[in-house]
């Protein structure tokens, strides 16, 4: 009993530690393929698959040629290949079917504190931006040490 | 040995002359003459490329907000920017940017995206040329 009551806290610690690392781990992405990289990454960052549902993915591959008011059309293979990519990585979480990353409430909740002037300021102009404040959003690199806000 | 190189020379050619059409590289000569052949095919009117009718093309609006220009400058020797997302965009003039129009399906990629884009229809071969023979000249 003794020995019992002297381990919970630990215990818990680790516990803790271990959410924490999850956490931290969930804003850093393993790379995309070659293929991810080069076709998603043309026009925009080549943002990762974790960041919308699969079912997300599905609508904005069946819709490349209307891809947010520029045609994106790929042929039929690289078309499959690249939403077999994105429905292995994509987020468990959420619901329906967003394919506007930024119009998820994921994302929203976490960009709360970010007021709207800041998303105007010349070196972001757009939440869709990522880079412009994430500097490691080109590898995948999400965390907050990564973070740094352009005037 | 002396009977195995002759077949094989005619092979080599074979295939050096295959790659550029199929998967592999293309001069950007090879695809003005390509374009132009097609233009002459579309319309027997067209008197071949003109550059300077191609660079007016690539700056002027053709019923919608956007211009070639507006991602590739008006000087494609010069590096660019997508009017939409801000992304750096590589240089299109092959004398500043060598990768560029050496791959063929790259090119018609683009082509079909960007005219759909630009005019809400794809490009003519004509259209195409001429673009092409604009992006050949110098800086």
């Amino acid at each position: 009993m003794n020995l019992h009551m002297t381990r919970l806290p630990l215990l818990f610690a680790g516990a803790l530690l271990a959410a924490s690392a999850a956490q931290a781990d969930d804003a850093r992405y393993a790379p995309a393929s070659a293929l991810w990289q080069s076709e998603c990454g043309s026009c925009h960052l080549a943002y990762p698959a974790e960041l919308l549902p699969a079912a997300g993915w599905r609508a904005l591959f069946a819709s490349l040629d209307q891809h947010f008011g520029s045609d994106a059309s790929l042929d039929a293979a690289t078309t499959t290949a690249l939403l077999k990519e994105a429905e292995a990585r994509a987020a468990r979480r959420g619901s329906g079917a967003p394919t506007r990353i930024t119009e998820t409430p994921w994302f929203r909740h976490e960009h709360d504190e970010i007021a709207a002037a800041i998303w105007k300021r010349a070196a972001i102009g757009t939440p869709a931006n990522c880079a412009a404040c994430h500097r490691g959003a080109e590898r995948g690199d999400f965390a907050e040490a990564q973070l740094r806000i352009p005037r | 040995m002396t009977l195995v190189r002759p077949p094989l020379r005619p092979l080599l050619c074979a295939l050096l002359l295959n790659l550029p059409g199929t998967a592999g590289a293309q001069t950007p000569q090879a695809l003005l003459e390509t374009f132009t052949q097609q233009a002459r095919n579309e319309d027997r009117a067209y008197t071949g490329p003109s550059a300077a009718r191609g660079g007016a093309w690539f700056r002027q609006q053709h019923g919608g907000d956007w211009s070639c220009a507006s991602c590739h400058t008006a000087k494609p020797h010069n590096p660019g920017r997508h009017a939409a997302t801000g992304k750096p965009i590589a240089a299109l003039a092959p004398a500043a940017n060598p990768r560029r129009l050496s791959d063929p399906a790259k090119v018609d990629k683009w082509f079909r995206r960007n005219c759909r884009d630009v005019l809400a229809r794809e490009c003519t071969a004509a259209e195409k040329s001429d673009v092409v023979a604009f992006l050949l000249t110098a800086p």
